[in-house]
């Protein structure tokens, strides 16, 4: 059996980088349309070495090196998508969209509706995110909600090497702007990833762990928090379903009523600032459904705090949501009645 | 027409002093061309009038008096070649070919426009014959224009990429990104920047450190000339040669096409920062008046042609006006429709 595990490709392990780097390298292959643009995603690898060596596999012409030009960049990528490219642009960490915000809000989400679909933006950037490097407030961000606001792209947060390949590959495939927002912090984690093309559907929730008591909606590296103080609440005799959100837009509604509907109670976990945040959504979505009758006890988010990500170790881990935080406020949550 | 413009004529024996439209187009091009600009001034009229009746919704940018700009630029594009455009587009969507009476239903907010009504006059764009589209924000057009050419270098369909902008789009950062990216990769893209002196009410003396924009162009180590924009043969001569110079692979340039709009920046502009006497100089240097003259004196269209040639532009306009209005409104129920490729999205 453990020989057979070996070669077992089921089983095969692969890192979250590596994951992200085998869609792109299958993409490649099988479309000529496919290319890869970025800030010293060439020979350097790229800054968390994702693109690693394609650029010798691919040539610099399909993996190209771009100049400090976010702005540009991301507009080369749109012009490039309205043509017939399929441009994979990845930004070397996710705060420094805001340098192209134009180009992704008001240009990349728009020009279908605005032409009335004469033409769309089959467009891809990959946004390195989160804190927990010690990169300090501006390296650090969780920006995922100020796209989700925007009708017309799609925003996705893989929390485990099979998604970060098979949300990639839907990505490159879907005919609209996708933002992916990958957690620096996931990319050396390893998970099993199966083999060759496979897509994981955009706008699909996953859910980790299944429970009776109550429902943990978790994003990114907050799944894995999130699971692991499952893990202890069980100890407790307090069962937590865990929700892995996946797509912020659209989100998955359907997974998430349902789960709320059956434990009746409600905690989401988020890295992103909590004001206005993804979980800000979520709450608002269960609160607005039928869902809200099933309620047990109010809704809590936990969520990073009013503050830009500190460069101290303590402070950082201090201004978002830590395993600890996540177990005292399910026990909160779920006190009295289990 | 402009399919036959590729390869301009060579020119004829002692024609080597005639201007360059003369030289390199035949009669019937000239005429069309002509007709085009008169095409672009009845448009902008009509559209200018229909605003004042009420049947257009929001604000516009008119281009009269810079024609001889677009018209120009466009002679050496095929419908294979791209444009990006700019608020002040609807002159260039109509030199790319577009049928005015879908640019006015368009404009009515009608599904039968070039957006189905969900762009206006600010997103004008007619895809299958190159227009990438106008753009409500300045600069929003020059990365797309070289992405654009990126498509075109990489998937060889040989298209050139006109990238169309104003003055004050020079003092954008997307253009400095745009041009320099353009530059490194070689890509075939020609900038053409329509100066016409005042971004909305700023002018380029106040607002550029360069006398010339056309300067700029030796930051990204590409071609740069300023010409007479509202000398239809000058631009086209110059936008011919850059148009060459892309498609033989040698990479992007950049022209200063000198102009001036007529009318106001938009509907809400009072003229406070320019004088009478400035306007009615540069109404003097009517574009299409000196292309008349042009055609008038080289024995390609008498007076009487061109009479009749306004009169037929007249007919057209009025008569897109009146198929415009009568088609149909979207449907409120189709509101977010076109949002995502997949409706349910």
């Amino acid at each position: 059996m453990t020989g057979e595990a070996h070669t077992d490709s089921s089983l095969r392990q692969l890192s979250y980088a590596e994951a992200i780097r085998e869609a792109m390298d299958i993409a490649l292959a099988a479309d000529e349309r496919v290319i890869l643009m970025g800030e010293d995603i060439g020979v350097y690898g790229g800054a968390f070495q994702v693109t690693g060596d394609l650029v010798h596999k691919y040539g610099e012409d399909r993996v190209m090196d771009t100049p400090i030009s976010e702005l540009g960049g991301a507009g080369v990528a749109v012009g490039a998508a309205m043509t017939g490219l399929r441009p994979v642009f990845e930004f070397q960490f996710s705060d420094f969209a805001a340098l192209a915000m134009e180009q992704i809000v008001n240009q990349a989400a728009k020009v279908r509706f605005m032409l009335g679909g004469a033409a769309s933006v089959p467009v891809v950037m990959r946004f390195p995110a989160g804190s927990g490097t010690g990169a300090a407030a501006q390296h650090s961000q969780s920006l995922e909600a100020w796209f989700g606001h925007v009708p017309g792209l799609k925003v996705v947060q893989p929390s485990t090497p099979e998604d970060a390949k098979g949300l990639l590959l839907a990505a490159i495939e879907d005919p609209d702007p996708v933002m992916i927002f990958e957690h620096k912090i996931l990319y050396k984690m390893k998970g099993t990833v199966p083999d060759g093309h496979y897509t994981t559907p955009i706008g699909t929730a996953a859910v980790r762990r299944s429970g009776a008591d109550l429902t943990i909606v978790a994003t990114s590296l907050m799944v894995h928090k999130a699971l692991e103080a499952a893990a202890t609440l069980a100890d407790e005799a307090v069962d937590a379903e865990v929700i892995d959100l996946r797509t912020v837009r659209p989100m998955d509604r359907d997974t998430v009523l349902a789960s709320v509907r059956k434990t009746g109670r409600l905690l989401c976990v988020y890295e992103g600032v909590k004001t206005l945040g993804v979980g800000a959504e979520v709450s608002a979505m269960v609160a607005e459904s039928d869902a809200f009758d099933f309620l047990d006890a109010p809704i809590v988010r936990l969520g990073g705090a009013e503050s830009p990500i500190p460069y101290n170790p303590e402070l950082e881990k201090a201004v978002v949501p830590q395993v600890p935080d996540i177990l005292n406020a399910a026990r909160q949550l779920a006190g009295g009645t289990v | 027409m402009a399919d036959a413009l590729h390869q301009p004529l060579q020119p004829k024996n002692g024609q080597e002093n005639e201007p360059f439209a003369i030289r390199s187009y035949t009669p019937q091009q000239l005429k069309d061309a002509l007709r085009k600009m008169y095409l672009i001034r009845r448009f902008e009229e009509g559209a200018e009038d229909s605003y004042m009746r009420g049947l257009i919704h929001g604000t516009m940018h008119l281009s009269i008096g810079q024609e001889a700009s677009a018209v120009g630029a466009c002679m050496a594009l095929t419908d294979n070649d791209k444009i990006t455009s700019t608020h002040r587009g609807h002159g260039h969507c109509v030199a790319k070919g577009a049928d005015v009476s879908k640019m006015f239903a368009e404009f009515f907010g009608k599904e039968s426009g070039y957006c189905k009504g969900r762009g206006g006059s600010m997103h004008i764009a007619d895809v299958e014959k190159g227009n990438l589209g106008a753009n409500g924000i300045v600069g929003g057009g020059l990365p797309i224009a070289v992405g654009a050419a990126l498509s075109a270098k990489r998937l060889k369909t040989g298209a050139v990429t006109v990238c169309f902008f104003g003055d004050g789009a020079n003092n954008e950062g997307a253009f400095h990104e745009a041009l320099n990216m353009a530059a490194i990769w070689k890509l075939p893209v020609v900038f053409v920047c329509e100066n016409n002196q005042y971004g909305m009410s700023t002018s380029t003396e106040r607002s550029t450190a360069v006398t010339s924009i056309a300067d700029r162009a030796l930051a990204y180590a590409m071609p740069g000339s300023t010409v007479d924009g509202n000398d239809f043969s000058a631009v086209a001569e110059a936008v011919d040669t850059a148009v060459s110079r892309a498609r033989d692979g040698q990479g992007p340039s950049l022209i200063e096409s000198m102009t001036y709009r007529w009318r106001g920046h938009s509907k809400s502009d009072r003229n406070r920062y320019r004088t009478k006497d400035e306007i009615s100089v540069w109404m003097k240097r009517d574009p299409i008046g000196r292309m008349a003259k042009l055609l008038r004196d080289h024995k390609i269209m008498s007076e009487d042609d061109i009479a009749a040639l306004e009169t037929e532009v007249e007919a057209e306009i009025a008569e897109a006006i009146k198929k415009a209005r009568s088609g149909p409104d979207p449907l409120v129920s189709d509101a977010t429709k076109y949002v995502y490729a997949d409706a349910a999205a």
